[in-house]
């Protein structure tokens, strides 16, 4: 994946301490990313650990999933508050949200390992909003993130949110990640 | 200039610089990079993705591969993953596997790393596994990390890294016999939060700690992750380098080193560890802290001893003080961590009499083999899993959501000691009943 200048979709809400059982239970571990047929199954069971009435704020009970498509969830961002990602250093987490189609997390702040993940494996975009998003944003919301601005629009709600920016990361970030970052650098032969 | 943290002197060498900063962006030389079944097929991808079909490990004597997740299932696919381990080892003749259905199978990572000797001072240990952190209590840097850091490591031998500040927790005084260091890794939890010391070290200091066994310590640097901490640490003492020369078949040369007295610190917490009493962390958070007294009578369905916070010698020791010549009033798992625990728990016997894992047996405990097991659910068979919403008092080290199993099923993490007092009532028990 490299950096789109703008990302639009759904936005799909969680809350506080979302962390990486949640995202991806222990028992899918089992499926190799490496493998595309496996990766692809990541998708179906993302987020399959959040309890129901935690999944899809401010309602909660929304299914990640629609009927039709097992693997790709129809929203596109995700929306949460602090420490998105905690505890285990599963890089299926990340691998879990890209697959099922998610482009981006907006959350006040990340575990470091997740974040790490995510930026080095170059499967989503960890972006920290100024301020806690998780209960203005509705899940369902139609949501556009315009890299260049630093800003998140929600367009269900004629709302503007700001971004902190990416500072360091977004040089890996843009390249895809760090083998093409380091690459890119000169730290790895091309 | 002012002084550098135990952190940042050993990222600081390890870098090649005199000196760093939290903030600063280094590239390090790693020491050890440790992955398993669990996270070592999709490293493994990654590195013959970006390296290419043979390409070579940076260093072969620096990567330790160990099975522990899912071992004793019958699911196909987590087999399967062992087997993706056996083969990529074979391919590039790693000489530290610890291979499943050999003498040499060990068990959970992070007690069998320091058990095969691969823990020493002042060195930089990666592992694909969050709880990598257990190995500052050797008196180096451990952190965990993802697939694609790892397989960047395997290639390179080398990583990126941010210099974290370093928040510096300060025990005063002897733990009291009913307390375990689980207790005080809850109690700093519960007060700093889950998120508490996110992106930041946590220096573990004060004669409360180094009156503390290595074991002991271990769990302290264990839960550092409970906290979102980068890394747990403390400085290596007598002990710490005893227990490393008993165990290091390498002979390499280490480093021990410490904070310096002018050393910076974003923060400082002291607890005098004599007033402290024995906490839980509540579903389903382990920050979620309550004393054991609060929750007094709670009933439970299930006790779990067992996994890298608490399956050691020191946490089956404990529950065996309590547990000798009485009967469990609920479900009760004992796991130990390694099969060298496991050994030893067939072997060691509490006061001359019976072995701890008779004592256990005797009192109603079910034994499982060492590994991972319950303590994140995994596979359905599973030993100890969670596989319907049960109340759960456990050594473990979290209890999100569907950690041990069933997503809502109750987990309470508490220490062997408190964990063996509520398995003898079925409800949730101050130790200090039984040890009086």
């Amino acid at each position: 994946m490299t950096l789109q200048p703008v990302i639009q979709g759904k936005a799909y809400v969680l809350g506080d301490n979302i962390d990486t059982d949640q995202i991806i239970p222990a028992q899918y571990l089992t499926f190799n990313p490496a493998i595309p047929e496996e990766y692809r199954q990541f998708g179906k069971y993302a987020l399959a650990g959040v309890p129901a009435p935690q999944g899809g704020l401010p309602k909660g009970h929304v299914p990640f999933h629609a009927p039709g498509d097992e693997f790709v969830s129809p929203y596109r961002i995700i929306v949460a508050g602090r420490n998105f990602g905690c505890g285990s250093s599963r890089e299926h987490a990340p691998v879990a949200l890209d697959a099922a189609g998610i482009k981006a997390v907006v959350a006040e702040f990340y575990a470091r390992i997740f974040f790490r993940n995510s930026v080095n494996g170059g499967y989503l975009i960890p972006f920290e909003s100024a301020k806690r998003l998780c209960d203005t944003v509705c899940t369902g919301d139609e949501l556009r993130l315009d890299m260049a601005a630093g800003k998140l629009e929600n367009l269900t709600a004629r709302e503007s949110y700001e971004l902190r920016p990416l500072g360091e990361v977004a040089p890996i970030l843009e390249a895809g990640g760090i083998f093409p970052y380091a690459r890119s650098k000169g730290l790895l032969k091309a | 200039m002012a002084g550098m943290t135990l952190t940042e002197k050993i990222l600081a060498r390890h870098a090649g610089k005199p000196s760093v900063q939290p903030g600063d962006n280094i590239w390090v030389d790693v020491d050890i990079l440790m992955t398993h079944d669990v996270c070592g097929p999709g490293t493994i991808g990654v590195f013959h993705q970006n390296f290419g079909r043979d390409a070579k490990v940076w260093d072969r004597d620096k990567v330790v591969i160990i099975p522990d997740h899912y071992i004793f299932t019958a699911d196909t696919m987590a087999n399967r993953n062992v087997d993706v381990l056996r083969s990529f080892v074979a391919e590039q003749k790693l000489p530290h596997f610890y291979d499943v259905g050999t003498d040499r199978y060990k068990g959970v990572c992070h007690i069998a790393l320091p058990e095969e000797g691969h823990t020493r001072p002042g060195e930089i240990l990666l592992g694909t596994d969050s709880h990598t952190c257990t190995a500052g209590a050797f008196g180096e840097f451990a952190t965990g990390i993802g697939n694609t850091d790892a397989g960047f490591v395997l290639g390179t031998g080398k990583t990126w890294l941010k210099v974290p500040p370093t928040l510096r927790f300060v025990f005063k005084g002897e733990l009291p016999p009913y307390l375990m260091a689980k207790d005080l890794i809850l109690a700093v939890i519960g007060d700093i939060g889950c998120d508490g010391a996110t992106y930041q070290a946590m220096e573990f200091d004060g004669d409360g700690v180094f009156c503390l066994g290595i074991e002991e310590r271990m769990t302290l640097c264990n839960m550092a992750i409970e906290a979102g901490g980068k890394n747990g640490i403390i400085r290596a003492d007598k002990k710490t380098v005893d227990f490393v020369k008993s165990r290091d078949k390498s002979g390499k040369p280490f480093v021990v080193e410490q904070s310096d007295a002018d050393a910076r610190f974003a923060r400082e917490w002291v607890y005098d560890v004599t007033k402290l009493k024995p906490v839980v962390a509540k579903p389903h958070s382990p920050d979620n802290r309550a004393y054991v007294d609060e929750l007094k009578g709670s009933a439970i369905d299930r006790a779990y001893i067992g996994s890298c916070t608490g399956g050691k010698m020191t946490d089956f020791r404990a529950a065996a003080r309590l547990l000798k010549g009485h009967t469990v009033k609920v479900d009760t798992f004992v796991v130990p961590a390694t099969s060298e625990v496991a050994r030893q728990l067939r072997t060691e016997r509490v006061d001359g009499g019976p072995t701890l894992e008779e004592v256990f047996l005797s009192a109603g405990a079910k034994m499982g083999e060492p590994s991972c097991a319950a303590c994140l659910g995994g596979p359905s068979d599973t030993f100890g899993r969670l596989n319907t919403p049960l109340k759960c008092i456990s050594t473990t080290n979290r209890n999100f959501p569907g950690r041990m199993g069933h997503k809502q099923a109750e987990v309470f993490l508490a220490s062997p000691l408190t964990v063996a007092a509520s398995a003898l009532t079925g409800t949730i028990t101050d130790p200090r009943e039984f040890l009086a």
